[in-house]
């Protein structure tokens, strides 16, 4: 929208756009294929309306992290005005300035105090109006609950604007208050939209309905990479309602509804051409070395490896896709909506213009929902029957179609000095990812290399990928280096960490513990681990208990330092939930794949933490309010498997050094729930 | 088989006219527009698609819509009581117990029907109960507390969930 079509949209008031003059051009480069430049840079705007409401738009998705919530607060914060007047609009490509997508933990660190510059520059926008009007000094007026006041002077927002047209245009690094004067900021706001949560009225993409819209489905090839050689349809044409699309590889049909849309692509009779398969899960960490850039041949260093595994967001992919005069609107559950724009846009041979992509608060992503698979079906079936279609993938598709997180393999080495501390370290990291392959401590000697290879499964983003990785092999490895000098693992890291932040997570972490008090049982085992990603630090400890070969984890502690806290209880919700997300992949999560098909294709076959799994949960989160908010998405994910590994060698002598590391007999789901009797 | 042209749904008699081999859950979201229900899975793996009938927490995505006949289904949306919320919603949000939130609805009505059965569980007894609800969130343990602190609001009220 330009500054005309804001006032025609929401009337007269005051309108703020925030410019990104570059200061984040940087952090913003690592994405796929860089940063795109959205017109004049505008990275978020901010409307208060003639009766006070306040309405900001920013190109940000929910997807649990409860951006929503503390986007909200930096309103709340800055304008001081109360939550129930404050309207976020998020990701909505027709209305919300270009983002290059909610990953990366950088909603915190990059939109929050953009937003709050907006905020700020609407309130001296506010107070320069009042004092025009009243003839006052702006240092005697006040902006209090909503009102603008000085003296026996009081208005509303909407009062004072009166009409006017007014734009702000200010940069988005002016400067911010900092975290010590916050007073709504740094509150426990409870989540804003938790009443629709639970009362079941807020629609998520999968429950989006438009009239007269058909049900559609697609025909999968029946293992990765086949090729369609022949097509039966006729007994699906011949259901009523439905239509089948045939263009090539695509294969989809639509229908009336769910059902006949469901029976209709099972009557299909295809036959596919497979390929051979390049590696399965047994043997891919060969795949890996054999195919990495660069690869050394490892001698004296410890191999660890790191599974594929699957990000199973509750809410399956689902699109909801409608073309009006050759113009296409999609509604999806997406992570980044720019980034879906661009994919239809470049499928359809359309111009960018031509998409609208909006994304309903979502449920869940991990990182696993940065494309548009589920918007490109919708559209494409869309397209050929005229009609809006619904396209909800189910839980197998999710877990088959959608990308997984990089397995790897990592070889490690270090020699240490007669004192303990670090002489030398190297570590290698073959296709999970280079993210905090750097160790935090201090080593004169190093080398940390990553090696691109190539991956046999469609591979991509997941919530901490390869920090996790980085981290389990480090922080093991550190581990086997304490034991083998015969020193405490808490005061070898110690020793060898320099860095005052990590140091306090480590230190607050094994205080919490009663590290130092801990007290060896058979069967019980301790384990610490720390780290640092993405602008924060973490530790843990973790107590674990072996019986007969059946690993429990009895109790984690976490500490957690990311800056200045904006939501302590939603900080702490998502360092308990990055720990109980965190047990399935350092215990039991595996993606088993054999010629070119996966095998873990459902829950029954693949299993995620359930209540049972849970160890008690201890977080202690450091306030740093002296520093800038960084992002705790991920961070509090990545110390969790480490600790847990080590506590397992405490208790065993037994070093894992591979994840999952204690991968059991497959689920079976107790439940309270029966089905209904016949 | 007859198709299924009546549910009681939410104290309510609804006309449908479904095939009977469909599931509950597919004529709750599709055909009723009652789209608090969830589906997580359509394995009965995750009990995202949780409704009571006649009280029971039942897995709808499990549940052929043929088999209900006149029984009672609650729904998500018919739990509130002319817009006050039932305690274990109040109670999941005082404890924050969710994050994206697409688990929650089948959360809190298997949370209810514990509660109907067992007033005051020990939290054995809710892990071993809520056991078969997935959230990939991780807020087990606030689930865990907001079940405890329904508990207590119900036996204060001196009556049933």
């Amino acid at each position: 929208m330009n500054r005309r079509d804001f006032f025609a949209v929401l009337g007269g008031g005051v309108v703020v756009m925030l410019v990104d003059d570059g200061v984040y051009a940087q952090e913003t480069g690592g994405g796929r294929g860089g940063p795109r430049q959205a017109p004049q840079n505008l990275s978020a705007w901010l409307h208060i309306g003639e009766t006070g409401m306040v309405t900001v738009y920013s190109g940000k998705v929910e997807v649990g992290q409860n951006a929503r919530t503390s986007l909200t607060q930096a309103v709340a914060e800055e304008l001081r005005t109360p939550v129930a007047s404050i309207r976020m609009v998020l990701a909505d490509t027709e209305l919300t300035p270009y983002d290059f997508g909610t990953v990366g933990s950088q909603t915190t660190p990059q939109m929050w105090p953009v937003i709050r510059r907006a905020a700020a520059a609407a309130r001296e926008t506010l107070v320069d109006l009042a004092s025009q009007k009243w003839m006052v000094e702006r240092s005697a007026i006040q902006v209090v609950d909503g009102k603008v006041m000085a003296g026996s002077h009081s208005a509303g927002f909407g009062e004072l604007t009166n009409g006017e047209k007014l734009t702000r245009t200010i940069a988005a690094s002016a400067a911010l208050a900092p975290a010590t004067e916050w007073k709504i900021a740094g509150t426990s706001l409870p989540k804003v939209n938790g009443r629709e949560m639970v009362t079941g009225a807020h629609r998520f993409t999968y429950d989006t309905k438009a009239p007269d819209m058909l049900y559609g489905k697609v025909l999968h090839p029946s293992s990765f990479g086949a090729t369609l050689v022949s097509l039966d349809s006729a007994a699906a044409e011949a259901m009523p309602g439905v239509k089948v699309v045939h263009e090539g590889d695509f294969v989809g049909v639509t229908a009336p509804d769910p059902f006949t849309a469901e029976k209709a692509v099972a009557a299909l009779k295809a036959d596919w051409k497979a390929v051979a398969a390049e590696a399965s899960s047994k043997d891919v960490y060969a795949y890996f070395k054999k195919n990495g850039r660069d690869a050394t041949d490892g001698a004296g260093l410890t191999a660890y490896t790191v599974a594929y595994i699957a990000h199973v967001p509750l809410e399956p992919r689902s699109a909801l896709a409608q073309w009006k005069d050759g113009a296409l609107t999609v509604w999806t559950g997406s992570q980044r909506p720019f980034g879906v724009r661009s994919e239809l846009a470049q499928h359809f041979g359309m111009p960018e213009e031509r998409v609208r992509v909006i994304v309903p608060d979502t449920g869940s992503g991990y990182g696993g929902k940065h494309n548009g698979e589920a918007a490109y079906e919708a559209a494409r079936l869309a397209k050929a029957t005229g009609k809006p279609v619904k396209r909800n993938w189910t839980r197998e598709e999710e877990m088959t179609w959608a990308y997984f997180r990089p397995g790897g393999l990592i070889e490690v080495g270090g020699k240490l000095n007669p004192d303990g501390t670090l002489a030398e370290w190297e570590m290698h990291n073959y296709n999970s990812g280079p993210s905090a392959l750097q160790t935090p401590y201090d080593v004169p000697r190093k080398k940390e290399q990553m090696h691109q290879s190539k991956s046999p499964l469609r591979q991509g983003s997941y919530r901490g990928l390869a920090g996790t990785a980085n981290h389990f092999v480090r922080e093991s490895y550190m581990d086997e280096l304490a034991h083998s000098a015969g020193i405490d693992p808490l005061e070898f890291r110690l020793k060898n960490a320099r860095n005052e932040r990590l140091r306090a997570v480590i230190q607050a972490a094994a205080d919490k513990f009663g590290w130092n008090s801990r007290k060896k049982t058979p069967g019980r085992g301790f384990g610490i681990s720390g780290g640092f990603e993405k602008g924060s630090y973490v530790a843990n400890c973790a107590e674990v208990s072996v019986i007969d070969g059946a690993v429990k984890v009895v109790r984690v502690v976490e500490a957690f330092e990311c800056g200045a806290v904006v939501n302590p209880e939603h900080l702490r919700n998502q360092v308990e939930g990055a720990i109980a997300m965190g047990m399935g992949g350092a215990l039991f999560e595996q993606v088993d794949f054999a010629d070119n098909k996966i095998v873990t294709n459902r829950l029954a076959r693949y299993r995620v933490p359930r209540f049972a799994d849970m160890p008690v949960i201890e977080t202690v989160l450091l306030d740093r309010n002296d520093i800038p908010s960084a992002g705790a998405g991920e961070t509090p994910l990545m110390g969790l498997a480490p600790a847990i590994g080590n506590a397992i060698f405490d208790a065993t002598g037994q070093r894992i050094r591979s994840l999952p590391m204690a991968p059991g007999k497959l689920p079976s789901a107790t439940s309270s729930s029966v089905p209904a009797a016949g | 088989m007859a198709r299924v042209t009546e549910l009681d749904v939410n104290g309510t008699r609804c006309r449908v006219d479904a095939d009977p081999d469909r599931t509950l859950l597919s004529v709750l979201r599709d055909d009723l527009d009652l789209t608090g229900t969830k589906f997580g899975c359509g394995e009965g793996q995750c009990s995202a698609c949780t409704v009571l009938i006649d009280g029971t927490p039942t897995k709808s995505c499990l549940t052929k819509v043929g088999t209900v006949g006149a029984k009672r289904v609650v729904t998500i949306e018919g739990l509130a009581a002319s817009g006050k919320l039932h305690p274990v919603q109040e109670a999941f949000l005082e404890a924050d117990a969710m994050q994206c939130g697409w688990c929650t609805p089948g959360m809190i009505l298997g949370a209810v029907g514990l509660l109907e059965r067992f007033p005051h569980p020990s939290e054995a007894d809710i892990v071993s109960s809520m056991n078969g609800h997935i959230c990939r969130c991780g807020t087990y343990s606030r689930v865990v507390r907001a079940i405890q602190m329904a508990a207590q609001t119900v036996a204060k009220q001196g009556g049933r969930a």
